[in-house]
């Protein structure tokens, strides 16, 4: 297990990653933004520092960044201006820019997505019980009718040559 | 430092290493101790909570996320008692003939894998759902493709009293996939082999093991280790690695065994894949029933394969190339969605290989090459036309700018799906057929063990998994490890009595 990993350093850009990526976090409170840095920060601690140091020193540049292109400090962005100073990083050229767009743009939706508020927000309703949850299963497959799909050849002999055995 | 004695030790549990120690129970019965070495926890039932954020950290090495040294690619693959079968959709078909023909393995015949993979068949509980329990995400998916000329196949799957949660790969939270977790390791216990979790083997010398066992972490899920935390030095007459493809490759690089074997780490091949999302007019039923029922193979004729798939609110998200307004647009309508996995048949190439950095961790080199991306550009394009002629009115493919496609641009795809826009770094791929890295052949010089699966010119030692794949297997491989893992069992079974 590696060290405790922490945003605080870098929160103001990595806020701005998150309203860049998922607009609708600007609605969010102060709980709610804990809730999802909590998440990341979990999950980077778990990750080898030198993926550590890359999300860091990506959001660094990006904050240096905000002064060159907007005047004003990463945390003042607002949304359309974050999306605006991450879209041509996502196209670059140079690998190493479009991994750290990638790679921080991840987090933010793991720090949303992966709060069970928004998860229900969005519709997403997955249950251990399946079936018995939506109250029945799907019934009927009327129009498989006749045409219905061939099945693998694993669960009988196949013919020789059978391409699947 | 504990010692520890075994007749023989298999590093791992998944279909490899499990197989292997079902098939070895005998020797345990008759009193030979066989120990199972898994790195990861013994998930309890109450621990699987279907959880994406939850589960990840628990199930896979580095939470689904093991980067590739370019950083272009993520690796899925699952560290817990029962290795990657805990994660798996548990979709069941046995290797093609035309590619073990093509494999070239002096010795390794595709009739008698395929007798051995009956015997999984029937062991799993391999079968076709009925009816109604596929869900509108696959049915969707069979429509479309019956509509485009493409052939939709049903996948046997190994379930028992499936209830369709969707949640497969966060670890069925019912008990019903019929991973080696839930049939074959269970039987080997219950004959007298020893399985240890959390045990990480950190080395292997001659007929030696350094192994290290972790403690829980404190709020950790799982049991407890079977050995107390801490070092041992284990050794036994037979070792056989059973660790994925990354994990047994790593091991024995870092172990030494390269120096002679300079095939040890090459001929990686994992199935290159994303996700293609479609937006329908109305909800859909995706998030509930068995998530990947159907799958179209192109792989003879175009390199490809297609597969329905369902997964999550953070891995979908993730998976949708971009960001911003458009891509919180087809989040918010998650019911709606309909979901096809896109997986290229890639070929072992110099370039793409697994290797160990100063501290023994594994490295993996892969570079997409220009066949590679041609097929996942060709396979976007006929997952999007699936899409459309089962009636979605947009598409997110990821080697599109922008993604989204209306059905507007259904007579243009050639044109909007196209090789200028697969960029590597931008586009979310990912890969959980991990293959190759100790490859079946003839001798040192071009493999690293013989079809039995005995490392050559070290005649302790055997590999029984996915990086005995000398290529890529061009289908789901789980019903091919576990026939191979059968025959290495055999031979070692052959050796010992």
């Amino acid at each position: 297990m590696a060290s405790v990993f922490t945003l605080t350093p870098v929160r103001a850009a990595f806020r701005a990653v998150t309203r860049a990526a998922v607009p609708s976090a600007n609605e969010f409170d102060e709980a709610a933004w804990l809730r999802g840095e909590a998440l990341v920060e979990t999950a980077l601690s778990d990750r080898p520092a030198r993926v550590r140091r890359q999300v860091v020193l990506f959001l660094r540049i990006l904050a240096v960044l905000s002064w060159f292109r907007f005047g004003r400090s990463v945390g003042r962005l607002t949304s359309p201006q974050a999306q605006r100073l991450l879209a041509p990083l996502e196209r670059s050229p140079l690998l190493a820019l479009r991994r750290g767009v990638w790679g921080v743009r991840t987090l933010a939706f793991m720090g949303c997505y992966g709060q069970e508020e928004l998860r229900r927000a969005i519709g997403y309703a997955a249950a251990p019980r399946g079936w018995e949850a939506l109250g029945s299963n799907q019934g009927a497959w009327p129009d498989r009718g006749g045409d219905a799909p061939p099945e693998s050849g694993v669960l009988t002999a196949p013919p020789e040559g059978d391409r699947h055995g | 430092m504990d010692d520890v004695r075994a007749d023989v030790v298999v590093v791992g549990s998944g279909a490899g290493g499990g197989t292997v120690a079902q098939r070895l129970a005998p020797l345990a019965r008759a009193g030979r101790r066989i120990l199972v070495l898994e790195q990861g926890p013994r998930l309890l039932p109450q621990d699987f909570t279907g959880d994406e954020t939850d589960m990840a950290p628990a199930l896979y090495a580095d939470s689904g996320g093991f980067l590739t040294a370019q950083g272009t690619m993520t690796l899925a693959f699952g560290q817990a008692y029962g290795g990657s079968t805990v994660v798996y959709t548990g979709t069941s078909l046995p290797a093609p003939e035309r590619v073990i023909r093509a494999w070239s393995v002096p010795g390794l015949e595709h009739q008698d894998l395929l007798r051995r993979t009956r015997r999984y068949v029937d062991e799993n509980n391999v079968h076709l759902l009925p009816d109604d329990e596929i869900n509108e995400n696959n049915r969707l998916f069979v429509r479309g493709a019956v509509e485009t000329g493409f052939e939709p196949h049903q996948f046997p799957v190994n379930v028992r009293g499936c209830k369709g949660s969707s949640l497969c790969n966060l670890g069925c939270p019912n008990g019903a996939k019929q991973g080696t977790h839930q049939v074959q390791l269970p039987r080997a216990e219950a004959e007298g082999v020893e399985v240890v979790t959390r045990a990480e083997v950190l080395r292997l010398g001659d007929r030696e093991l350094l192994v290290r066992v972790h403690a829980k972490p404190p709020d950790g899920k799982g049991a407890e280790p079977e050995w107390r935390p801490g070092e041992y030095r284990v050794r036994a007459d037979a070792v056989v690695v059973a660790g994925g493809a990354v994990g047994s490759s790593a091991l024995l690089l870092r172990s030494g065994f390269g120096a002679g074997l300079p095939a040890l780490g090459a001929g990686f091949t994992v199935h290159p894949a994303f996700i293609l999302v479609a937006e329908h007019p109305r909800d859909i039923t995706n998030d509930v029933g068995h998530p990947k029922s159907f799958y179209v193979d192109r792989g003879e004729e175009e390199g490809f394969v297609l597969e329905t798939c369902m997964y999550f609110p953070f891995v979908t998200a993730k998976n949708l190339t971009g960001f911003g307004p458009d891509h919180e647009a087809l989040m918010r309508v998650f019911p709606r969605l309909q979901m096809i996995l896109v997986l290229a048949c890639d070929k072992a190439v110099p370039q793409n290989r697994i290797t160990v950095d100063a501290r023994g961790a594994p490295v993996v080199r892969y570079s997409f090459t220009p066949a590679v991306v041609d097929r996942m550009v060709s396979a976007t394009r006929a997952a999007a036309r699936i899409f459309f002629a089962a009636g979605a009115q947009r598409v997110h493919a990821p080697p599109a700018d922008p993604p989204l496609l209306e059905r507007g641009d259904l007579h243009a795809l050639d044109e909007r799906i196209s090789a200028r826009h697969f960029l590597p770094g931008r586009l979310s791929i990912s890969a959980a057929h991990l293959m190759g890295g100790c490859g079946m052949g003839t001798g040192p010089t071009d493999s690293v063990t013989d079809a039995w699966g005995r490392v050559h010119g070290v005649p302790w030692l055997r590999v029984a998994d996915s990086a005995l794949f000398p290529d890529s297997i061009e289908i789901n491989p789980y019903l091919t490890i576990m026939a191979l893992a059968d025959r290495v069992a055999e031979g070692l079974l052959e050796e010992l009595t």
